[in-house]
């Protein structure tokens, strides 16, 4: 038996010899072998298997186990902290270079944070509720003289018209009125904070959670549920359940409950209170509000099985079928149902004959794809330089290589190199993107903030960085480790005509990208400028609107307009039912001699109370201004004339409504258009009416006198508003504002963008200005030759500059096409647009070409100065 | 003050490295300590204890012959230093001390 030697397990063995400290493992294994055999001897070898198995998972204990370093090593731990050390001394050594490396990529990265945040909060938008996928809105199709239009609100009456009859396709079925701003009083205390209507159902809809009281807190008609900050801002600390509180001086309603606030990435942020819609048809609508009036909303919650597309099938004619069986006449509109999934409120929000056209989807796509080439110029940059430079250390991989570098290694070397950069670059974005959030978010109207607690971002970041550093970094390390020595060393590796190809390449794509984004920039400022200085028609200047809160006020114009007079700071007063920068009234139902029997007219109306026409300071073109006992007087603006085909207009009489409530009016004035609905828009078909009872009005307008203080004027309406109205705080706004305020979006578009364009061309320059100096240095000694033999400065610096201008200019030429299609797709939008200039394409060309001659010339001047002395003597 | 420190373990592998005096290498330790003692010692617990002797400056080691039976690995002997001898010796005088003070009638108690 002996002489068979049995050996223990191989694997085993292997095991332990693989972790064994070397110096102990000779005599242990023979302890172990010793100790086998006889065991093998006493109890067979099975057991003998085992025994040994255990001894070795036994002796696997600190002490035994050999250590990681000194001696001879598990890992390359080493070479990597070799890496380390040469990569940083490196950087270090060019420092200039180092910056310029850094900093172009951390701020491209800190700007592709910044709008990946932006991104991240618009795509989950709405997503908070646990019901995303099933709530929809109810919003509805209509048909205007061969133009659909699409509109989200609708009559009340659909609410229970949904439930009765097509209630077994949704769980819930919710008419709201809008989120606005009311009055709530609590004992003497009054605030206003924004709340909405709605029926029960909605709590369980959106899933609120309840911090008090429980979600069918709104069964009972006389109750309220507010939200945490709500409830904080009218009790304080005082517990807020039953207690009473009066709604817009009217409403007398008890608090069932306090809800968490809902958070500002969704369609219903701000819903600071909910009071059941039940009180306020009954007590504050009137009775006549119908199936024509659509001035409502109505959500629904999918029932689980049933899928959309059969939900919305169901219901697409419901209203149809109400309104012919009612025999109303609004079947003439062919209303259609649709029903708009939450999912795409707020990116897919726009119709255009009943289709979907877009909506904020197109921000996303715009900025996303502009954040992607403002990290791809920076990524561009990085690798360009680092190439540039990595040329210079054609002789260190040689004597590396010579000593006994292997490829790979020098690989690794170059990609940890790459990996440092791109590590302290996204550090120094982070702090970037951290610093520049206020500015982003003055400039988004979001509330952004770095997400510093979630896992998700942090492996985004890092696994980001590693993408850059990888793709980045794989040209020099796989270019320059392919060096051969002895040509590394023989002789300096020039960089051939081909070698320099793919970073000349590189420069024409960013400054492609760049000055695609020049010109869109400008085409955006441009439309924006143009429609801000479009001719409104009238004069918004000096003019406040306040909300009318009181019926002393409504029904006492004469008392409350010679009031104000009075003050001496005011030269007109009007009342209006609509805002005038932003009239949304549409009525429907006019006849007059001439008019296509099949057509579907639509008229925007305003109603007016007082001197309109004075105060707006509008243009009479024919026929003559409203008289004080003009309640059956119309007067239309051009695009109304042109829209009911009226050579004169004046004298025409237009009947308005049908059967028993139609009126006859007559055509007394026609004015010139005035925007007052979207800047962008060709102006609409207006009709201006005075009626005689003021109940719909909701606005004072007040023209303020021009030789008066506007603050000491504003004071003495003030008291005028306290007299005829004790109950409510006054409020306005100045009308020239509220119009500004319609470029906001767009504004905001236009800085976003313009921010976007100019960190790009700074990026660009970067590297530019890298590239410039890197060549200037490789042909320090040819410039000194040159010079020798009689070039003058000039000839130099052109002759250094050529190059990068013809760059330029490529790259000019290839981005005029995508610019002149992106400008044209972006200004289709809208109805009212700048025409295109070509002034806009040659400036931004010559800008950017401007702007990288001085980049480049800094260097090209500079070695183009320097004395040739210096250069030829070092050798 | 501690001034040698010596496990249990410890000083039973110590003792036995004494009683085996020339002849004191892994098997032949464990199979000493197993005999005596009549407790199962793994050979993890052995070389570690003998690793930490030796490191404490308690034991010495030497390689020694190799044999068939081993598969041509050579025993590493330990022998007693003599600060181990010290540290030894410290223990027991301790102990005995201890052993000393412990008052007779305890024992008789004991007995009772």
């Amino acid at each position: 038996m002996r002489n068979q030697d049995p050996s223990p397990p191989k694997y085993v063995l292997r095991f332990f010899r693989w972790y064994c400290h070397p110096s102990l493992l000779p005599a242990i294994e023979g302890d172990l072998v010793e100790l086998y055999r006889e065991r093998i001897a006493l109890s067979g070898k099975r057991r003998a298997d085992l025994n040994f198995l255990f001894d070795v998972i036994l002796l696997f204990r600190p002490g035994i186990i050999r250590p990681t370093e000194g001696h001879k090593s598990l890992n390359q731990y080493g070479m990597f902290k070799s890496y380390v050390k040469i990569g940083w001394r490196n950087l270090v050594k060019s420092k200039g270079y180092s910056l310029i490396n850094i900093g172009g990529l951390a701020i491209g990265m800190a700007a592709a944070i910044l709008i990946g945040l932006w991104l991240h909060f618009e795509l989950t938008f709405n997503q908070n509720f646990g019901n995303y996928d099933r709530i929809a809105r109810v919003i509805q199709h209509q048909d205007f003289n061969g133009v659909i239009q699409t509109w989200n609100s609708q009559a009340k009456q659909l609410g229970p018209e949904l439930r009765d009859y097509y209630g077994s396709n949704f769980k819930h079925v919710v008419v709201t009125g809008w989120i606005e701003n009311h009055k709530i009083s609590y004992n003497d205390k009054s605030i206003r904070y924004s709340g909405n209507w709605v029926e029960p159902g909605l709590p369980d809809m959106l899933e609120l959670k309840m911090l008090k009281g429980t979600r069918s807190g709104l069964k009972d008609m006389h109750s309220i549920m507010l939200s945490a900050s709500a409830s904080k801002a009218i009790f304080g600390d005082e517990d807020p359940m039953d207690k009473s509180l009066k709604l817009n001086d009217k409403n007398d309603v008890k608090v069932t409950g306090v809800y968490e606030d809902l958070p500002a990435s969704c369609d219903f942020a701000g819903l600071g209170f909910v009071a059941p819609f039940e009180l306020h048809e009954r007590e504050n609508l009137p009775d006549w509000v119908e199936w024509g009036n659509s001035w409502f909303q109505c959500f629904v919650q999918l029932e689980d099985n049933v899928a959309l597309t059969t939900a919305n099938e169901n219901i697409h004619e419901a209203k149809l079928k109400r309104v012919r069986a009612l025999g109303s006449d609004d079947d003439r509109f062919k209303p259609e149902l649709m029903l708009h999934p939450m999912s795409r409120w707020h990116l897919y929000s726009n119709f255009e004959n009943g289709a979907e056209a877009g909506g904020a989807i197109r921000y996303v796509w715009m900025f996303g794809t502009i954040g992607f080439f403002v990290l791809l110029l920076a990524c561009i940059n990085f690798m360009n330089l680092s190439t540039a430079r990595a040329e210079r250390r054609a002789k260190e991989v040689g004597i590396r290589k010579t000593v006994g570098s292997l490829f790979n290694q020098l690989v690794r070397q170059f990609y940890t190199e790459s990996f440092m950069v791109v590590g302290l670059a996204m550090l120094i974005s982070l702090v970037l993107a951290q610093a520049s959030m206020p500015w982003f978010n003055g400039v988004s109207g979001k509330n952004l903030f770095m997400p510093w607690a979630s896992p998700v971002f942090w492996m985004a970041v890092l696994g980001f960085t590693f993408i850059v550093g990888a793709v980045s970094g794989s040209y020099p390390a796989f270019y320059l480790s392919s060096f051969k020595p002895v040509k590394a060393l023989k002789s300096a590796i020039r960089p051939s005509r081909g070698g320099s190809l793919p970073r000349k390449i590189m420069v024409v794509v960013q400054f492609s990208i760049s000055v695609v984004l020049i010109i869109s920039t400008a085409v955006i400022v441009t439309q924006i400028e143009y429609a801000q200085n479009r001719p409104l028609g009238y004069d918004n200047r000096g003019i406040i609107v306040s909300p009318i809160r009181s019926d002393d006020i409504r029904n006492h114009f004469d008392a409350f307009s010679n009031d104000l007079k009075s003050t001496g700071a005011v030269n007109e007063v009007a009342f209006t039912d609509t805002h005038i920068t932003d009239t949304g009234v549409t009525n429907s139902g006019f006849f007059w001699k001439g008019k296509a029997d099949d057509m579907n007219d639509e008229f925007w109306t305003l109603r007016t109370a007082g001197a309109f026409g004075k105060l707006m300071n509008w243009e009479i073109i024919e026929g003559r201004e409203f008289g004080a006992s003009d309640t059956s007087s119309f007067i239309i603006n051009e695009s109304a004339a042109r829209y009911m085909g009226m050579k004169s207009p004046v004298g025409e009489v237009v009947r308005w409504g049908s059967g028993d409530g139609a009126r006859e009016y007559t055509i007394i004035g026609v004015v010139k258009d005035m925007i007052m609905q979207s800047p962008y828009q060709p102006v609409r078909q207006m009709i201006f009416v005075r009626p005689e009872k003021q109940a719909r009005m909701t606005l004072v307008n007040i023209k303020i006198n021009a030789d008066a203080n506007v603050v000491d004027a504003i004071a003495s309406i003030e008291k005028v508003f306290r007299k005829h109205d004790p109950n409510n705080a006054f409020e306005y706004t100045f009308a020239d504002q509220d119009y500004a305020r319609k470029f906001k979006e767009e504004r905001r578009v236009a800085s976003l963008s313009s921010g976007l364009a100019l960190l790009a061309v700074f990026i660009c320059c970067l590297g530019l200005f890298g590239l410039a100096s890197y060549m200037a240095e490789q042909r320090t000694k040819e410039i000194g030759i040159r010079k020798v033999l009689g070039a003058s400065i000039g000839n130099l610096w052109r002759m250094m500059s050529k190059d990068f201008v013809i760059l330029v200019v490529i790259a000019g030429v290839i981005a005029l096409p995508p610019a002149y299609f992106l400008s044209v797709d972006w200004l289709s939008q809208f109805q009212y647009r700048v025409p295109l200039s070509w002034l806009i394409f040659a400036g931004s060309i010559g800008g950017a070409l401007l702007i990288a001659l001085l980049t480049v010339s800094y260097h090209a001047l500079r070695s183009a100065m320097a004395n040739p002395v210096r250069s030829l003597r070092s050798e | 003050m501690k001034k040698y420190q010596l496990g249990e373990f410890e000083e039973v592998v110590m003792l036995t490295v004494g009683i085996l005096h020339e002849d004191a290498y892994g098997v032949s330790i464990k199979k000493e300590i197993e005999t005596r003692l009549s407790r199962k010692v793994s050979v993890g617990a052995l070389q570690t204890a003998l690793k930490r002797l030796e490191d404490k400056g308690y034991l010495k080691s030497r390689d020694g012959e190799t044999t068939q039976e081993r598969a041509g690995r050579p025993k590493r002997y330990y022998s007693i230093t003599a600060y181990g001898k010290k540290a030894m010796e410290y223990t027991r005088t301790t102990r005995n001390e201890l052993w000393n003070a412990i008052p007779k009638v305890v024992w008789d108690v004991k007995t009772v």
